[in-house]
């Protein structure tokens, strides 16, 4: 096991450095001017001058590159255009609420979409698949902004029970923040739960459908038993593949839900810096995001290596 | 007697009450301000934060007059080349450090001379700052400066404390240390922004809130349903659209006022290759364009009427609007003939115009009724940073775009169309108007600077290098038990006497 963490692991730092640049080359082709959008309405000269000069935008591509990963090597992201907060303090803020509100959301996508999943195939045909299906349908077309949008104006504006957005960090008020968080994480484990019941519902056909179910069934093995020993663990690879993917999408940043209930984590962050033209916490939050991307996918690799022997040999 | 007295024990109970129990006020923002440092700050909505955490030298009320605020007193000598301001006593900054004539010298020179200060050509005509004693201090300007008072009502007149300065640098932004009503205490990015009450302000009796928060929701749906819910007390810019909404909901008051800053369609005539064509090259057509557009039709359609229409830099409210310059109404069939004059049945430009849902519209609407004097207009919605990339460059024909204006109505014109003016991306050149401008820049005089202005403006509307729209509102909603808020044209939201109803 040891090597074959260690061969994956070994792929991590090209990808990282692969990624990075990526990112750099394609913030450059971005239309506009960073200065200009740092500069304001006036558009003083002198301003846009010293914008430039600071943040060597005057330099070729390759040499800003070159002052940007030399600095990432000694732990320095850069500092905000905008703010002129450093770039790793901005992190620190936004990526604990990331997490959460990712957490949270795989947490909620699990308990509804891996029983749903589990219970349909089992079901399969009757009133209660049929219902599933329908569910997870309606889960999977509802656009994220819009359910949000409409359970803010149920839950908060027209019964109270929910503040409509904000964040409190769960250190300075723990009840609050379960508040503030339970919605956005519901919105955007719903969508997830959908996706995860059709995979879990045809992993759970496929595994019932094979010889080794039908051997443990023909030797006696109560059903129960066949369900979950046998078949449910082998039908969890999709679904480790699925939530480790999807919580690597939601590490990036859950752009319109965070839009929407205004919580403060990667998303806003990173939409609000294309827009201002923040290359270096554009960079910050990319680079972040991707290798915890890359993290999960080892993470899910491993993960294969225990629920399945085959990987193994 | 009894009654009475058990009536007064109640009140005051009830007093006892209200001062006893800390007093919030949560204001939603439209967007997150940037740093948090005067000098080199450039967004609208870190203005509105610094109303309340920064005291300027002089404020303006609602007819946009200057009223003392950190100055009580200003003169004007030698000719408009000096001003002498005298200052309030027993001012003191968050930090305890007082406020005094050197604290002004300091606070000019830091925006002068700091590398990252955005206020640099704002306070270029002060050549000197002199500490007469420390309640006076004195400005030495190189030539007349009408737009002085103006930049010190704004930001480059915010005045920090020079200990905190000195001591952070550049990096005052994170725990910026002024002389306002509210001092700093956390910001968390694009969440919010906390301030608590500063009781040794010296006015502090008049701001009746211990704490204020202000919250970025950029959303405008999400910004109202927090105010529904009662999770925000205001928010600035109501979209026009969820006017009725506010209006049918007892709970909620609306507060509008025309601001200083306008929309219209800037025209490049003569910013390189894209300005060759009819449109940027014959006065004419672009009369035409005019003529075709209804203004009262846009405002109504597309903002539910929730604007002002307007045809020059400044609103018709504003004592500078030219009584000259009447707006015109719609005439497509002089439009199409003034089309014939120039030598054209039919032209076709491109507009571009910023991608939100509002800058859609307008380019639509727009666009279709230029279509019925035979104006045929591409639109192309670009996202906001491009568009000022592409106009600046002269890679535009034209844009719709518009300026958030500004006290002094230098700074709604000079920039635009002088010659060598730093937006003046049209790139409209008349020495004629040069002239006037700056003359209107260099007299205190009140009668003659707009006669200045109406004058430039009567030569500008013969160009028409921007045909200007209208003047957008701002509009703010409010929880109904919020009292005494005033709107200013600033849109700055100054909380002086604000207090929550019980």
């Amino acid at each position: 096991m040891l090597a074959y963490f260690l061969r994956r692991l070994m792929a991590v730092v090209p990808t990282v450095v692969l990624v990075s640049m990526f990112v750099f080359a394609l913030q450059q082709m971005l239309p506009g001017d960073p200065a200009l959008a740092l500069a304001g309405e006036e558009r003083d000269p002198e301003s846009i001058a010293y914008i430039r000069e600071k943040y060597h935008l005057n330099e070729p591509i390759w040499i800003q590159y070159g002052y940007w990963i030399g600095k990432v090597l000694q732990g320095d992201l850069g500092i905000s255009l905008r703010t002129n907060i450093p770039v790793t303090e901005l992190l620190a803020q936004k990526l604990p609420v990331t997490i959460q509100l990712a957490l949270m959301a795989i947490a909620i996508a699990l308990l509804i979409g891996v029983p749903m999943g589990v219970l349909s195939a089992l079901k399969r045909g009757t009133p209660l698949d049929w219902f599933a299906n329908v569910t997870a349908l309606s889960g999977l077309s509802i656009p994220n902004f819009w359910l949000g949008i409409l359970l803010i104006l149920l839950v908060s504006v027209q019964l109270g029970w929910l503040p409509a957005s904000g964040y409190e960090s769960p250190f300075d008020d723990l009840a609050q923040n379960l508040k503030t968080m339970i919605m956005p994480a519901f919105v955007l484990g719903t969508s997830i739960a959908a996706t995860m019941m059709r995979h879990t519902r045809s992993a759970m056909l496929e595994v019932l459908k094979s010889d080794y179910v039908r051997t443990a069934r023909a030797k006696g093995v109560r059903e129960r038993g066949v369900i979950m020993r046998h078949a449910f663990r082998n039908a969890l690879i999709p679904v480790v593949t699925i939530g480790t993917l999807q919580l690597g999408e939601l590490l990036a940043g859950a752009v319109l839900t965070e839009q929407v209930f205004t919580i403060p984590g990667f998303g806003k962050q990173i939409v609000d810096a294309v827009f201002n033209r923040d290359y270096a916490v554009v960079q910050g939050v990319v680079l972040c995001s991707s290798v915890a991307f890359i993290g999960l996918n080892l993470a899910a690799d491993m993960a294969y290596f225990v629920l399945n022997p085959r990987i193994r040999v | 007697m009894t009654r009475k007295l058990s009536l007064a024990v109640a009140a005051g109970i009830l007093l006892l009450g209200t001062a006893a129990s800390a007093e919030t006020l949560k204001i939603g923002l439209a967007d997150d301000p940037d740093v948090l440092d005067p000098d080199q700050s450039r967004t609208f909505v870190g203005r509105i934060v610094y109303t309340a955490l920064c005291d300027k030298l002089v404020d303006i009320d609602t007819d946009l007059n200057f009223v003392p605020q950190l100055a009580t007193k200003w003169d004007w000598s030698d000719g408009g080349k000096t001003l002498t301001m005298t200052l309030r006593k027993g001012a003191t900054f968050h930090d305890g450090t007082a406020f005094d004539a050197e604290a002004v010298k300091y606070n000019i020179e830091r925006s002068k001379t700091l590398p990252e200060s955005r206020r640099k050509s704002e306070v270029k005509s002060i050549e000197t700052v002199e500490v007469v004693d420390p309640l006076t201090v004195r400005f030495k300007l190189a030539a007349p400066d009408a737009t002085l008072m103006a930049t010190l009502s704004d930001r480059a007149g915010m005045m920090v404390s020079p200990k905190a300065a000195e001591e952070m640098g550049a990096g005052l932004g994170a725990k910026l240390v002024c002389s306002g009503p509210f001092k700093f205490v956390e910001r968390v990015q694009q969440d919010r922004i906390v301030l608590e009450k500063f009781a040794e302000h010296w006015n502090a009796k008049n701001f009746h809130f211990d704490q204020v928060i202000y919250r970025t929701i950029p959303d405008s749906t999400v910004r109202l349903a927090n105010l529904q819910a009662g999770d925000l007390d205001m928010l600035e810019r109501l979209s026009p659209p969820d006017i009725a909404t506010v209006k049918g909901d007892s709970k909620l008051a609306i507060v509008d006022v025309v601001g200083l800053g306008y929309q219209g369609i800037t025209i490049n005539v003569g910013n390189g290759e894209r300005s060759k064509t009819p449109l940027g090259q014959d006065p004419r057509v672009r009369k035409a364009l005019e003529l075709s557009i209804d203004r009262n039709a846009l405002n109504q359609v597309v903002f539910d009427g929730a604007h002002l229409p307007g045809n020059q830099f400044v609103s018709p409210q504003s004592q500078f609007y030219a009584k000259s310059v009447p707006m015109p109404g719609r005439d497509v069939a002089k439009a199409k003939a003034l089309l014939k004059e120039a030598g054209l049945e039919k032209f076709e430009f491109e507009m571009q115009f910023p991608n939100s849902p509002d800058g859609t519209r307008t380019a639509q609407v727009i666009q279709a009724m230029a279509a019925e004097a035979g104006i045929d207009i591409k639109l192309r919605a670009t996202e906001f940073a491009t568009m000022l990339k592409e106009q600046s460059a002269g890679n535009y024909q034209a844009t719709q775009v518009g300026w958030s204006g500004r006290v002094d109505p230098d700074g709604n014109i000079h920039t635009f169309m002088t010659c060598k003016g730093g937006i003046n991306d049209s790139k409209h050149c008349n020495p004629e108007v040069d002239k006037l401008l700056d003359a209107a820049r260099q007299t205190n005089s009140l009668e003659e600077r707009k006669n200045l202005y109406a004058s430039a403006m009567e030569l500008l509307d013969q160009a028409r290098p921007i045909i200007y729209l209208w003047h957008p509102k701002w509009i703010w909603a409010l929880r109904s038990n919020l009292k005494g808020y005033v709107a200013y044209p600033d849109a700055m939201i100054r909380l002086e006497g604000m207090r929550k109803a019980s």
